[in-house]
């Protein structure tokens, strides 16, 4: 009796102390994210029309929608091309900046700065770097004598154009990352290989390239999650458009959702997005954990 | 909320506590689609409809842009929370009729003095507050499109500053003479701009009006995007730059078209006359403001906001959300908002009022909006309004970026249109 009665204590006194998470979690996270996917087995209720059970014809109306598979590939692409570039810039800036050069900490002050702004008052700035005629990347273009390009206004260009500002405001952030990683590699073994006088790409890749494997790992899944989930700068810069060209997965849930007002067809959009983004989560934690060297 | 609305609120609670007078508050949302300190004027009406009826306090609430405004307001009815009252765009009507969350005026708005006052507003701004027979709205902030021009530039191509473009010829003609290339043969002021972006619908709509078509019917359960006529006016405006070359290619945003007129990378520019005060503080040269120019005939689809009530089982909360309508829409008031604003006085006894005629001698751009609504027609609204206009804006920006024939995209426009109101079409 003596013994189970502070064990008792214990676990009440562990689940108070979660409660607080638990509670917030459950609210906002989880019976959101079950609800929505009752929701989408059923119809949207309109006015006197209450939902009915439907089963799987929200995702079948899905298969036949060229903007769902649209935005789909557009989302995928952004995933593909955005994630390694910001991962490698933030890499190269880190590396550059865990050097011993001037102006070290204005250096990384500068790579960080994009970091901080809101992403909607970045989104203005872009706006106007990518202005037709008079905007900046028009004005720079002119003095190499380039043709004025119109990149949010026309379909090739409208998508290159918001990756760009997701790769430049990501990095800085994703660079933090890679400078602390750095330092937690122990010099000794930089020693090491300078006594065995290896290359430094020879160092890099068989010394700091594995030891900063978990935090490449980390700053992946991040930024694939990020990349299913931009929704603001589409609306702050094109709102989807032209013709559905910058159209992402976030964004059409929220066009479905608040302007179509089929709150059912969102819930099942919303599904998908959910099963994509726990996909990618699974593999990386599975298949590339056996891969990387812990400490 | 700011300060000063707070405190009417707080001072109105207050006595209506100490008088024991039981208050029926009402909640008003507003959204706000052109610049200047507009929320300051709207929560001066309310406090002033306070003080005419001690017994009924109006909550103004700004909720943002037209496409915010819609969202708070459906979303907060589906709490069971709706507001009493609101400005919402006059094509989300079938929008509110189809979740069963407006009352039509004249379900409560019964007497002969209420009949006349529903009757008082220019017809073309009704067309888009009536269906099914019921009004369901009252024009409040409600807009058309107008041309502005640089006399400067005018003057300087070699034409008269003081002619607009009267016909689409005329406008391609001038449209020609104003685009000016640099050494190297790039544009360095185009002659035309029609903004492309958002809401494409709503300029194509002049276009296609004024080739004589109608996109949609009153019932809003059939568009016609495919109509030969509308093809005809898509075509024109994929022309206007990728064959006349009076217009920049690609999508032209709605937000800086204005900043391109007053920066003189374009001469000409199609917007709406909300913008007129806009205009009129930044523009460092001559414009002028025109009606439409004209192929078969002239005109412009109206746009802005309606006041629609909403559904409540608390009868007293309606009538005074009907009270607050008509406080609103009240000669003075209309005036009084114009010339805030911009937008087109809702009705002709409003141009009357002293300040107005002032307003309009000084500032004859002013009247042109107005003058042009005898040509009006209805917005673009149908049922599943958002949906059914996302096809054809859609459609347009294909066309616009050369991705699809202007046939194709609107064949395939119309079949998604018809899909989506096979439901209302019994």
């Amino acid at each position: 009796m003596e013994r189970t009665k502070p064990q008792l204590n214990i676990h009440v006194q562990g689940w108070l102390l979660a409660l607080p998470a638990v509670v917030l979690l459950a609210t906002f996270t989880h019976v959101p994210a079950v609800s929505t996917i009752i929701d989408s087995f059923f119809s949207t209720p309109h006015g006197r029309r209450p939902a009915v059970f439907i089963g799987l014809d929200q995702y079948r109306t899905m298969l036949a929608d060229p903007i769902f598979w649209l935005a789909l590939k557009n989302n995928l692409l952004y995933a593909l091309i955005t994630v390694p570039i910001a991962i490698g810039l933030a890499l190269a800036m880190a590396l550059w900046v865990n050097g011993r050069i001037k102006g070290r900490a204005a250096l990384r002050l500068a790579f960080f700065t994009p970091t901080i702004l809101p992403m909607v008052a970045a989104a203005n700035i872009w706006l106007f770097f990518y202005t037709p005629d008079y905007g900046l990347l028009n004005q720079i273009g002119r003095l190499f004598g380039f043709a004025s390009v119109n990149w949010l206004g026309s379909s090739a260009t409208a998508l290159p154009a918001l990756m760009a500002v997701t790769i430049w405001k990501e990095a800085g952030f994703f660079m933090i990352f890679f400078l602390a990683a750095l330092q937690q590699v122990p010099p000794v073994l930089y020693e090491a290989a300078r006594m065995e006088n290896a290359r430094r790409w020879l160092t890099f890749r068989r010394i700091t390239w594995p030891l900063i494997m978990p935090t490449t790992l980390f700053v992946a899944i991040n930024a694939l999650i990020n990349a299913f989930r931009v929704v603001d700068q589409v609306i702050a810069m094109t709102g989807g458009g032209p013709n559905n060209a910058t159209t992402l997965l976030l964004f059409y849930v929220y066009q479905v959702a608040f302007s179509f007002w089929d709150t059912a067809y969102a819930a099942a959009l919303s599904t998908v997005l959910l099963s994509v983004l726990a996909i990618i989560a699974i593999l990386q934690f599975f298949m590339l954990d056996r891969k990387i060297h812990y400490r | 909320m700011n300060r000063f609305a707070r405190l009417t609120l707080a001072a109105t609670l207050a006595a209506s506590f100490l008088g024991g007078a039981s208050a029926t508050e009402i909640t008003f949302y507003y959204p706000i689609a052109v610049g200047g300190p507009i929320t300051k004027v709207v929560d001066g009406y309310a406090a002033e409809f306070s003080k005419a009826h001690p017994d009924i306090t109006v909550k103004p609430v700004y909720t943002g842009s037209y496409q915010d405004s819609i969202v708070k307001a459906m979303t907060a009815a589906k709490a069971g929370n709706a507001p009493d009252v609101a400005v919402l765009l006059s094509t989300d009507m079938f929008t509110l009729i189809d979740n069963d969350l407006i009352e039509p005026y004249d379900a409560i708005a019964k007497s002969d003095g209420d009949q006349a006052w529903i009757k008082s507003f220019y017809p073309a701004f009704m067309e888009n507050s009536q269906a099914e027979g019921h009004t369901w709205g009252i024009p409040f902030q409600r807009s058309t499109i107008v041309q502005y021009w640089n006399k400067d530039a005018f003057k300087a191509a070699g034409l008269d500053p003081e002619k607009p473009p009267t016909t689409w010829d005329e406008m391609v003609a001038f449209g020609k003479k104003l685009t000016k290339h640099d050494a190297s043969g790039a544009v360095t002021q185009w002659g035309l701009e029609i903004p492309s972006s958002g809401f494409p619908y709503w300029l194509f709509q002049a276009l296609t009006t004024q080739n004589g078509a109608i996109l949609a019917n009153q019932a809003g359960t059939k568009v016609a995007y495919n109509d030969p006529k509308v093809v005809e006016a898509a075509q024109f405006f994929a022309d206007l730059s990728q064959k006349y070359e009076v217009m920049p290619k690609g999508i032209i945003d709605w937000g800086t078209t204005p900043k391109d007129f007053f920066e003189g990378k374009t001469a000409m520019m199609w917007t709406t006359t909300g913008n007129l005060t806009n205009v009129r503080n930044n523009a460092k040269f001559a414009f002028g403001v025109a009606a439409m120019p004209s192929k078969v005939r002239g005109g412009s689809p109206t746009g802005g906001g309606n006041i629609y009530i909403f559904k409540n089982s608390d009868k007293a909360k309606v009538a005074a959300a009907l009270e607050f309508a008509r406080f609103l829409s009240t000669p003075e008031r209309a005036a009084d908002w114009g010339i805030a604003t911009g937008y087109v006085a809702t009705r002709p006894d409003a141009w009357e009022i002293e300040a107005m005629k002032k307003y309009a001698a000084d500032f004859p751009p002013a009247v042109v909006a107005r003058d042009q609504l005898k040509d009006a027609v209805a917005e673009l609204s149908t049922h599943e309004n958002q949906r059914v206009t996302k096809a054809l804006n859609d459609a347009l920006q294909a066309i616009l970026t050369g991705a699809k024939p202007a046939q194709a995209a609107l064949d395939e426009a119309q079949a998604e249109a018809n899909r989506i109101l096979a439901s209302y079409q019994h």
